[in-house]
C-alpha cells in the first residue's frame, strides 16, 4: 500500500475523497443542498501506529443547486482492527458558513407539514433517468441519508454512490420534524454490488437529517422492492 | 399525388427526395432516447438498407439464450483495392449500462451524416472497416428492460450452476486474459463472477473467435462502458505492463483534452488497477494480449450523480463527447499506420506535397490569366 504523497487521479486518494463527500453530504445537504465532488488537488497517506490508516486531502466539491465550488481541506482515518468500524472524518470548507438553509428547504418543510395527505414516490429517478421535477428535492433528501450509511459502511475497497430512492413514504409525527420511511439502492463501484437500505429518518431545515432506524437488506437481484410503508 | 410505394431504384425525382430526407433523419429515429432491443435491431436493419454504400452487418454468435449478436460493419470501397484494415468497437457488455448502446447508435448516425462532406473521415472510411456492435450482451440487455427490479442488471443470462440459483456471469471477466487472477468473483451470486474458465461465455467466446480471424488487421480496440468518466488503459492486472503503455497514455490523453473540449467534463486516463480497481479476463486486455496495439475502455457519463440511471437529457452531450474522443483515437491510429501528417490543434506545420504546390500555382496562373482574379 502506497505511504506517503499520493497520485491525485488514483483510486486511493479518489475513494478517500469520496467518504469526505459523504460526510459534508450527511451534515450540510438539505433537499435544496446536495454536493459532488468536483477534484481532488492532493493526498497523502500514512499509517498510524493502533489506530489504522490517514489520509490528507486537498479537494473541491460542487454544490450542485447553487453551483458554488468550494475548496476543502480533510483528513479521513480508517481504522483498522477487530471490529470493522466507520471511517472517521474531520473537513473544513471555504465559504460553506454562506450556505445557509434556503428559502426552498423551508417552503418545502412548510408545504410537507401542511399537507393533508403524506408524500409517497416510487423509482427517483426512474429506469431513464427521469425524475418528475417536483421530486428531485425529495430524492436530494434521499441522498442525504443514504450518505449516513455510505459514510458509515466506507473503507479502503469501497466506493459508494445512491443508485435510485426504490420507494419514499412520508410518516406522520407528532415533533416539529418531518418523518421518512425511505427504501434505496447504493451502488459499491469496486465490488459493483448494488445494496439495499431500508431507513427511517427524521428532516426539518433547523436540524438536518438523523437516522431513526436502519436496516440493510438482503442482497438480492432481482428481488421486488419492499412494500411502502403505511 | 405521389404514394411512397416499393422503392425501385432509378425512381422519381420525388421519390429519390424522400429517399434522401429519410437517410438524413433515419426514419424519425430518436438518438437522444434509450432504445429497448427489438427497437435497435430494426435500426441496423435500417441503416444498411439506407446506406448500402456504407454499411453492411454480420451475425457473429448466440446469446446464452440464442440470439443473435450483430455487428454493423462502417466502410467505403478502397479506390487502390488495398487490404482494410479494422477498428472494432462494442457496446452493452454490461446489461446496465444504457449510455454504451446508445453511443454505438449514434457513432454510427455520425458518420453516416458527416462522410460525404468530411474528407478525412471519408479516407479512413476507404482504408479502415468500422467494425460496431451496438450491443454484445443481448440477453442481459434485454433483461434490464423488463422492470424496475432488473434494471441494474449487469452479467448475462447464463443459468445458474449446479447448487447455485444465480444467473449470469460477469463477461468482461470472463476473457482470456490472465483470466481468475484478479478483481474476480468465483461466487455464481457475485456481479463479478467470471464464470467457468475463460471464454466460457457464449458472448465471449463470440468476440474472440470473430476477431480472432482477422488480428492481424486489427488496429484498435474500444469497448464502451458506463459510468465513471474514465479511459481506461490495458493491463488490468497490477503488475503487468503493456509495451507501449506511454503511447497509450498520451494518446488517451489527447482524447480526453478532445472529450473535455465540447462540455467541459473531466475524463480521467489510466490502467484500471491505477484509476479503478485491478481486474482480469476483460476484453480491453485480451485485446491487448493478442496483439492489437490500441485498447481502450471507456466509461462514459456519470461520476456517480445518477450512474447506469443516466437521464436521457445527457444522452447527446455524453455521446457528442464520447464521439470526439473515440474519433482522436481512430485518426492517430489511421495516420500512423497509413503514415499520413495532418495539422492538429497545436497547429503543427502541414506537410505540403510537391505536387500540390504546382497545381496550386498553376492554377494562380489560369486564374489571372483568364482574367478571373481581375473582378
Amino acid at each position: 500500500m502506497e505511504t506517503g504523497e499520493l497520485n491525485p487521479n488514483h483510486y486511493p486518494a479518489q475513494r478517500a475523497a469520496k467518504v469526505v463527500l459523504h460526510y459534508i453530504n450527511s451534515h450540510y445537504g438539505s433537499p435544496f443542498k446536495v454536493f459532488i465532488l468536483q477534484k481532488v488537488h492532493s493526498g497523502n497517506t500514512e499509517d498510524v501506529a493502533n489506530s489504522g490508516r490517514k489520509y490528507q486531502l486537498e479537494i473541491s466539491v460542487k454544490e450542485m443547486l447553487s453551483n458554488s465550488t468550494h475548496k476543502c481541506t480533510a483528513e479521513v482515518l480508517f481504522p483498522r482492527g477487530e471490529r470493522q468500524s466507520s471511517p472517521e472524518v474531520q473537513v473544513s470548507c471555504e465559504e460553506f458558513e454562506k450556505l445557509n438553509t434556503t428559502k426552498d428547504d423551508e417552503a418545502l418543510y412548510q408545504k410537507l407539514k401542511t399537507s393533508t395527505s403524506m408524500l409517497s414516490a416510487q423509482n427517483l429517478p426512474d429506469s431513464h433517468g427521469r425524475i418528475d421535477p417536483e421530486m428531485k428535492p425529495i430524492r436530494h433528501l434521499g441522498i442525504v441519508a443514504s450518505s449516513f450509511i455510505m459514510l458509515q459502511e466506507s473503507n479502503e475497497n469501497t466506493l459508494y454512490s445512491m443508485a435510485q430512492v426504490g420507494n419514499v413514504t412520508q410518516l406522520a409525527t407528532d415533533t416539529d420534524e418531518l418523518k421518512f420511511d425511505y427504501f434505496v439502492l447504493l451502488h459499491d463501484m469496486v465490488s459493483q454490488d448494488i445494496l439495499r437500505w431500508n431507513l427511517q429518518i427524521s428532516w426539518s431545515p433547523q436540524e438536518g437529517v438523523k437516522i431513526l432506524q436502519q436496516e440493510k437488506l438482503p442482497h438480492c437481484h432481482e428481488c421486488k422492492m419492499p412494500p411502502a410503508s403505511d | 399525388m405521389n404514394g411512397l410505394d416499393s422503392a425501385a431504384p432509378g425512381g422519381t425525382d420525388q421519390l429519390d427526395e424522400r429517399l434522401s430526407v429519410a437517410k438524413g433523419v433515419e426514419l424519425n429515429y430518436d438518438y437522444t432516447k434509450y432504445h429497448p432491443v427489438d427497437e435497435i435491431y430494426e435500426w441496423m436493419k435500417h441503416m444498411e438498407e439506407l446506406n448500402p454504400e456504407l454499411i453492411s452487418s454480420a451475425v457473429y454468435g448466440q446469446t446464452f439464450e440464442g440470439r443473435n449478436i450483430t455487428l454493423v460493419k462502417l466502410g467505403l470501397k478502397n479506390p487502390e483495392i488495398r487490404e482494410k484494415q479494422v477498428i472494432w468497437m462494442d457496446c452493452g457488455i454490461h446489461a446496465r449500462e444504457w449510455i454504451a448502446p446508445a453511443f454505438c447508435q449514434w457513432f454510427v448516425k455520425e458518420i453516416v451524416q458527416s462522410y460525404k462532406t468530411n474528407a478525412q473521415l471519408e479516407q479512413m472510411l476507404q482504408n479502415l472497416d468500422f467494425y460496431v456492435t451496438p450491443i454484445i450482451n443481448v440477453d442481459g440487455y434485454m433483461h434490464s428492460w423488463k422492470d424496475n427490479s432488473t434494471r441494474r442488471w449487469r452479467k448475462s443470462r447464463s443459468s445458474p450452476p449446479p447448487g447455485s440459483t444465480c444467473y449470469g456471469v460477469d463477461l468482461n471477466r470472463n476473457f482470456n486474459a490472465n483470466w481468475g487472477t484478479v478483481g474476480v468473483s468465483f461466487d455464481s451470486c457475485s456481479d463479478t463472477y467470471c464464470g467457468t474458465g475463460p471464454g466460457s461465455e457464449p458472448e465471449a467466446k463470440a468476440v474472440m473467435d470473430f476477431i480472432g480471424k482477422m488480428l492481424k488487421k486489427v488496429l484498435c480496440f474500444l469497448t464502451i462502458h458506463s459510468a465513471g468518466q474514465l479511459i481506461l488503459l490495458p493491463y488490468g492486472h497490477p503488475q503487468i505492463k503493456a509495451p507501449n503503455y506511454e503511447e497509450l497514455v498520451s494518446v488517451g490523453e489527447a482524447a480526453a483534452a478532445e472529450m473535455k473540449k465540447l462540455h467541459g467534463m473531466d475524463y480521467t486516463v489510466g490502467t484500471s488497477p491505477q484509476i479503478l480497481y485491478a481486474n482480469s479476463g476483460s476484453s480491453r486486455d485480451w485485446a491487448r494480449l493478442s496483439g492489437i496495439p490500441f485498447s481502450y475502455t471507456f466509461e462514459l457519463r456519470d461520476k456517480g450523480e445518477f450512474s447506469h440511471l443516466l437521464p436521457e437529457d445527457q444522452i447527446e452531450p455524453a455521446c457528442e463527447e464520447a464521439y470526439a474522443g473515440a474519433l482522436s483515437i481512430i485518426s492517430y491510429v489511421h495516420n500512423k499506420h497509413f503514415n499520413i501528417t495532418v495539422p492538429n490543434s497545436v497547429g503543427t506545420p502541414f506537410k505540403v506535397t510537391e505536387t500540390l504546390l504546382t497545381i496550386l500555382s498553376t492554377a494562380l496562373c489560369v486564374s489571372i490569366t483568364t482574367g478571373l482574379l481581375s473582378g
